[in-house]
């Protein structure tokens, strides 16, 4: 019997140890902890161009994620692009002269919306949209706007 | 000739029925879950060692291998990203399931094999004992149960063998490798598709040794040959559900 309670014991902790490491990984190596909590809101921005903006990725003012995109339409009439955003209860007193833009994290890192607050005393609700945009600047486009007026420039010289 | 290619058709056929023969024996009793505990011990607590030694040092030449061809982009930065998602979707279950398939999936094999050739499980047929339900369960249980846990014990000293490479050999930074690894790999998309492989290899890996050992030749050359056999099947099964599943879970 007493045996038998040593080859128990061993195996509880053999098994405490295994979802202790199941825990450990999915707080601490996976996105589980910095999910949103469960009271979120939603606002929607448009864009003429979020370039390569996708779902899931970070909502954030002064560089601390506050929320996530949602998801993205195109309005089939403007043919703007409709960033649906989630963000945080935490932060309900968001000013609703708000304005989002499209930045780039590093020079060619991801992709994420920042938002850069107001100084209104009205606070951004349910469905809201914000009216104040700026879209993402497209690496490809400025390289070639550049090297147009390049070209153009040297036109005109000669 | 096609009595010899129906043949593995019959055995998958004997060996589901095996499975449903088990999973009719179980009862929620006091003697299941000892015996069970007691063949988690012999089976899982005692692989730890061997899983937890190759995962730190497949953590570590993950990352080393990383490091390597990233370096070429300039996006070291990126090798905890890349550790992560490779440890949780593939490596961790696959690997902790074939060498759990060497480390255990032989011993139950054997050991039952051995039980057989010595007719104990004959005995227990005369005594009106299950043999099935006495031997073969717990074994199934608690292989079922310690896959997804060695797994998990795995996947945690490859992370930690990759912060050490990468971070004390490779000179990265500690806190761009977290922050990469909690942005960039999804819980539900990365972590728990490896889980539920973890689980299904383990059902596999437990379901063929018990399998095998009961449907050994009572001779010691028959033991033998049930060994082989598990440790063969068992890791082309867990290939062949790691494609189905990777497919299914994407």
């Amino acid at each position: 019997m007493r045996a038998n309670y040593k080859v128990e014991f061993a195996s509880g902790v053999f098994l405490l140890l295994g979802l202790a490491a199941l825990l450990w990984l999915s707080t601490q190596a996976t996105d589980y902890g910095n999910r949103l909590g469960e009271e979120t809101y939603q606002i929607s921005a448009r864009f003429t161009n979020v370039a390569d903006l996708k779902a899931r990725a970070p909502v954030k003012i002064g560089g601390v994620a506050v929320g996530v995109v949602e998801g993205i339409d195109l309005d089939p009439v403007t043919f703007e692009a409709i960033v649906r955003m989630r963000v945080d209860q935490r932060f309900a007193e968001i000013p609703f002269d708000t304005s989002a833009s499209i930045l780039t994290s590093g020079v060619l890192g991801d992709r994420y919306v920042g938002l850069e607050p107001g100084g209104s005393f009205e606070y951004l609700a349910e469905g809201d949209e914000l009216v104040l945009t700026q879209s993402a600047v497209v690496l490809e486009q400025l390289i070639s706007k550049y090297l147009f007026n390049a070209g153009d420039d040297e036109g005109t010289e000669q | 000739m096609i009595q010899s290619m129906l043949a593995p058709v019959a055995e998958m056929g004997r060996a589901g029925m095996f499975l449903m023969r088990m999973l009719g024996g179980v009862r929620l009793e006091w003697r299941l879950l000892q015996s069970t505990m007691q063949q988690l011990f012999l089976i899982g607590a005692r692989s730890l060692v061997i899983i937890m030694i190759c995962g730190f040092f497949v953590g570590m030449v993950l990352a080393l291998q990383s490091i390597n061809a990233l370096q070429q982009f300039g996006a070291s930065d990126q090798v905890s990203l890349l550790v992560g998602k490779s440890l949780f979707r593939e490596l961790g279950p696959v690997l902790t399931a074939l060498l759990f398939a060497g480390r255990a999936g032989t011993s139950i094999a054997a050991e039952i094999g051995l039980m057989k050739a010595t007719s104990q499980i004959d005995a227990m047929e005369l005594m009106a004992i299950d043999p099935v339900r006495r031997i073969a369960l717990p074994r199934f249980l608690a292989g079922l149960l310690a896959v997804p846990l060695l797994t998990a014990m795995f996947n945690a000293l490859a992370i930690m063998g990759a912060v050490i490479y990468s971070v004390g050999v490779a000179g990265l930074d500690v806190g761009v490798f977290w922050t990469k690894l909690q942005t960039g790999v999804f819980f539900h998309k990365d972590f728990l598709g490896g889980v539920y492989k973890s689980i299904v290899f383990g059902g596999i890996v437990s379901l063929v040794a018990v399998w095998y050992g009961f449907s050994a030749r009572p001779t010691g050359a028959g033991v033998g040959t049930a060994t082989t056999n598990t440790v063969v099947v068992s890791s082309v099964l867990v290939l062949i559900f790691d494609f189905i599943m990777t497919s299914f879970l994407t």
